[in-house]
């Protein structure tokens, strides 16, 4: 009963999720069908890998016929985020659930899915990410077929709305603990700025959106944790007073 | 390039999947250092504030509609935490923004 209500829970959180992942990948079944793939070609990449960033790479790099060191090499440096992201929901998924759920959980890891998945109290249910992954991912395929197939649909007006939905989400993951914890508030307010900076310092803003990513939270995250070391009984309670 | 294609995507789709699955698969046990939970517990908090801000402000058709599609999604995040209704309720403010102004 419990897992089928997280499973219930997931859907409704993967609505938001699924519209603007839809929106997003009209642009990528442009730019495949650009590279020359087909629609079924672009929408077959999409239901395998749900990774922009990681796909824009891919396209490129079909096109250009890219040898297979590359396009691995290229993979692991655009998706090396969801190393960390995996990290952190092998500590917060239960600990006794079978095996193969880590193995299913991990196709869903991308940064929406765990920004909710990191978000639920207490510990979490491999269902909450199914029920998350069943209504994203449809919206990600059908968006990349239709952006193939016909290009935008949309008027630019709403695609410009709806590219504000992801963001939307990320901050009704990060804002809520803020309100109850000083120490996060400052940690997400720190990064902001941090990132800010990273954007306008001339030679750093040359790297990557998905690098400096990386550096920022390993280091960013890495002096939270120095500084304000999580009190595990505490800190649960904390999150969900 | 045509015949490769497939090859292509099966060799992205194992690349990526494969560093999405180690970490969950390979650290099965709770992790005992206080530094590294402390480090994975803010994780998200600093990944997703860096991923939203400042490409926010550039995510739309004009900076002043990001900046407002941004304070619309942290003030209705504060006040109401709903993760439907503050995604929606920052597109609906952007729309407008661009509408009017």
């Amino acid at each position: 009963m419990e897992k089928k209500q997280w499973f219930l829970k997931g859907m409704r959180d993967g609505v938001p999720i699924g519209l603007g992942y839809f929106a997003v990948a009209f642009t990528l079944g442009i730019a495949s069908r650009k590279a020359g793939m087909t629609a079924f070609e672009a929408s077959l990449m999409s239901a395998c890998m749900l990774a922009s960033a990681g796909q824009f790479a891919g396209i490129g790099m079909i096109a250009s016929g890219a040898g297979c060191v590359e396009m691995v090499v290229t993979e692991v440096v655009v998706n090396l985020r969801y190393l960390l992201m995996s990290s952190a929901l092998s500590q917060k998924v239960q600990q006794e659930r079978p095996f193969y759920h880590r193995l299913l959980m991990a196709y869903g890891v991308t940064d929406e899915i765990f920004g909710i998945s990191m978000a639920t109290e207490g510990k979490l249910y491999p269902e909450y990410m199914y029920g998350a992954a069943t209504v994203a991912a449809p919206g990600w395929v059908l968006g990349t077929c239709l952006g193939a197939l016909v290009g935008m649909i949309l008027p630019p007006s709403v695609m410009s709305a709806l590219n504000v939905a992801l963001y939307g989400m990320f901050m009704a993951v990060v804002i809520p603990p803020s309100k109850k914890n000083r120490i996060i508030a400052g940690v997400v307010a720190c990064s902001m700025a941090a990132s800010m900076v990273f954007t306008r310092i001339p030679g750093l803003n040359r790297v990557s959106s998905g690098f400096q990513m990386i550096v920022l939270t390993v280091l960013l995250a890495g002096i939270a944790a120095w500084l304000f070391p999580v009190n595990e009984e505490k800190g649960e309670k904390k999150d969900a007073a | 390039m045509r015949p490769n294609i497939y090859a292509s995507l099966l060799v992205m789709f194992l690349t990526i999947y494969a560093v999405r699955a180690l970490p969950l698969t390979l650290l099965r046990k709770e992790i005992q250092s206080p530094f590294i939970r402390s480090f994975l517990y803010y994780v998200p908090y600093v990944s997703l504030s860096v991923m939203t801000f400042p490409a926010i402000l550039s995510a739309t058709a004009s900076f002043w509609s990001g900046l407002a599609g941004f304070a619309a999604a942290v003030i209705l995040a504060w006040v109401d935490g709903n993760l439907f209704r503050v995604s929606i309720g920052a597109c609906i403010v952007v729309y407008l923004v661009e509408l009017f102004v």
